[in-house]
């Protein structure tokens, strides 16, 4: 009796084939919409001539982080150019940005919830331990089932991946704001909406920006995995340098993605301190 | 009646009914937390506060006095009990007539300010407004108004951080003041500052509600606070109120042994007045009626060595010393051509601290006179020293 195993392989196959059969269409409408999203990010940013664009990060970067950043950003943004890179990091941050854009519109309100709902905490926490403790790769799975190859089965991916912190800083930033804050709230009479918009959020942004920062780094290290399913982008630049265990060209991709995770860091984290 | 508690009760904890009817049976707080693990704030508290007055809750920790004033606006949901203000019983009303009731009516202060700290001073005071969904414009000039009257003028641009506990404390004023309501919930608002401070802003908020004639409910833990503010003074133990009264009636007639202890170590010359201890003079020269020698017997009987002089209205004109009445009787003057202008007088709510500095040369008793400069009583050192050593004898 013992011996026999346990087709739990099997069943999750069965349930896949399932929703493909039945809910296809909502795959479908899902791909469609990711798809057109993606691709109008990337058209919108690669149209911009590159030195345009570096001068752009950098005066954010300037605005938000300091001299240090920026230098940083010009410097960097120059090198991705001159390796010959600019296309695929391009493409490579319209990725992280879809991903972490539907991230947080996903996200955010989740992490209100579960903060507000101590039974959707219950049950969301095991959920968020499972979905941060399962390999990166294994992701990929499903997003091809559904998806297929392209794009945006290596977003979805992403977005699973990325999401987690994005729930659990939000949660903890709304619950960390003092009680005596949301009692004075009350005292002067707020609706449910004003003691979120008024008080919780504005006290918690710092927290929901370190969830932001977070996530975007977790999406930006999961862009890279997710070349091996063709999403494009520099990962596929690492990918093909580890194929051919052509070192120079792993090193000059690498060292892109280290730029643009740099860049991203810097400004978001900067974002959440200012605030 | 601005305010009217009836029979209040807060019980914290799953089904605090049960605890209720435990409490109308007479049975103990322990009792009900240990049977049902109810924890019981406030057990059947009754009072009313008139418009304008200042009525102040005093208590040590664990009270329930803050459980009390968070029940007046449902901050605490009531266990039971009615609470009405303007004769509408606020237990019953729906939420939105509470959120109404709560920007409309009442400001609450807080122990520790609670601030919004990414606010401006000025949007911290404008909050009330804001959420009352008032324009940005009118009620950013509300809010200046407010600043202004509190003495933050020049801060508003600054976060609340920036600003010491006294100021940050004058912002939470502000803010509750900013909707101009006609209640004021202030709980231990001044007990997280230092002493000098805080009796600075206790003769601010004095000065204020000279101004606005607020209604307020002021909850501290400090007796010379409550004695200093209180128009009148609810002391509470245990979850219920021992005794109400004035600061005269708390300090003069303690309803038992816990305000006893309580109000042994206060600085009975500054609450206690000339007219608490005064006492009526055994006689007095009524001019124009009392001849010389009429004077001279009553002295004499009361074996008076001088004698205040009033007019047929019991008006106080002066007084008379031995030789001033031998004067008269020598050279056949009358009583009014030599009496002693220059006697030493009081008003009847100066308090002992200040008598004490100002009788201690006495040739003549101390005259309490009124407004009217009517006599009512005359004071002795004694009497002072008296009544600063009589601790809570009834």
């Amino acid at each position: 009796m013992l011996d026999v195993r346990i087709p739990l392989g099997e069943y999750v196959e069965a349930i896949v084939d399932f929703l493909l059969d039945n809910f296809g269409f909502i795959f479908d409408l899902i791909d469609d919409g990711v798809y057109a999203s993606v691709m109008g990010i990337e058209g919108v940013l690669e149209s911009i001539p590159w030195y345009v664009f570096t001068l752009v990060v950098a005066a954010i970067a300037f605005k938000v982080s300091g001299r240090g950043v920026a230098i940083f950003t010009i410097i960097g943004f120059y090198l991705l150019h001159n390796l010959n890179l600019w296309t695929p990091a391009i493409q490579t941050l319209a990725l992280v940005l879809t991903a972490e854009i539907i991230t947080l519109v996903l996200g955010l309100p989740l992490g209100i919830l579960v903060a507000k709902k101590q039974t959707l905490d219950n049950i969301v926490r095991p959920v968020l331990d499972f979905m941060q403790t399962m390999p990166a790769f294994v992701y990929l799975i499903p997003a091809v089932m559904f998806f297929s190859l392209g794009r945006v089965p290596g977003i979805m991916a992403t977005i699973i991946f990325s999401m987690p912190p994005m729930i659990r800083l939000t949660s903890l930033g709304i619950k960390q704001v003092p009680e005596d804050l949301v009692e004075a709230g009350h005292a002067f009479g707020v609706t449910p909406s004003q003691l979120l918009m008024k008080v919780e959020l504005p006290h918690a942004l710092p927290t929901i920006m370190a969830g932001v920062n977070q996530s975007i780094m977790l999406g930006l290290s999961m862009v890279v995995i997710a070349a091996m399913i063709g999403a494009g982008g520099l990962g596929s630049m690492v990918l093909r340098g580890v194929q051919r265990v052509d070192i120079g060209m792993g090193f000059e991709s690498g060292l892109a993605v280290v730029i643009l995770a740099i860049f991203l860091d810097r400004v978001t984290q900067s974002l959440g301190t200012k605030s | 009646m601005k305010i009217k508690v009836d029979n209040l009760v807060k019980i914290f904890g799953r089904n605090p009914e049960r605890g209720l009817s435990m409490l109308e049976q007479g049975i103990g707080k322990e009792e009900i937390l240990n049977k049902h693990k109810l924890t019981v704030g406030v057990a059947g508290v009754s009072f009313a506060v008139d418009q304008g007055e200042i009525f102040v809750v005093m208590g040590l920790s664990g009270s329930g006095k803050s459980t009390l004033i968070r029940c007046l606006n449902r901050l605490h949901e009531p266990t039971g009990g009615t609470i009405e203000i303007d004769g509408n019983d606020v237990t019953t009303m729906t939420m939105p007539e509470m959120r109404a009731l709560r920007r409309e009516k009442m400001g609450m202060v807080f122990q520790n300010f609670a601030l919004y700290p990414n606010r401006t001073i000025l949007d911290n005071v404008a909050f009330g407004l804001e959420v009352r969904g008032i324009s940005r414009d009118e009620r950013h000039k509300k809010a200046q108004e407010t600043i202004e009257a509190v003495g933050l003028k020049g801060y508003e641009q600054q976060y609340p951080a920036q600003l010491s506990g006294g100021m940050q404390q004058r912002v939470g004023l502000a803010r509750a003041l900013a909707s101009d309501p006609d209640i004021l919930l202030m709980d231990e608002p001044f007990s997280a500052l230092d002493p000098l401070i805080r009796k600075d802003m206790q003769d601010e908020l004095l000065k204020l509600q000279g101004q606005m004639n607020k209604t307020i409910i002021f909850i501290t833990h400090d007796l010379d606070e409550a004695l200093s503010l209180g128009d009148r003074i609810a002391i509470m133990k245990d979850g219920v109120v021992v005794q109400v009264g004035t600061a005269e009636e708390i300090l003069n007639k303690p309803e038992d042994d816990y305000v006893v202890k309580f109000t042994e170590n206060v600085d009975r010359s500054r609450i206690l007045t000339a007219e608490y201890v005064m006492q009526k003079p055994l006689a007095t020269a009524r001019l124009g009626r009392d001849g010389v020698n009429t004077v001279l017997r009553k002295m004499e009987r009361h074996g008076l060595s001088t004698i205040l002089a009033v007019d047929s209205a019991d008006k106080l004109v002066g007084g008379f010393l031995p030789d001033d009445i031998g004067k008269a009787q020598k050279e056949q003057l009358k009583l009014e051509d030599v009496v002693t202008k220059d006697v030493p007088t009081t008003h009847p709510e100066t308090t002992l601290h200040d008598l004490l500095e100002t009788s201690s040369d006495a040739t003549f008793p101390l005259a309490v006179v009124d407004d009217n400069g009517v006599l009512k009583g005359i004071i002795v050192r004694s009497f002072i020293i008296a009544a600063l050593t009589r601790r809570g004898e009834v």
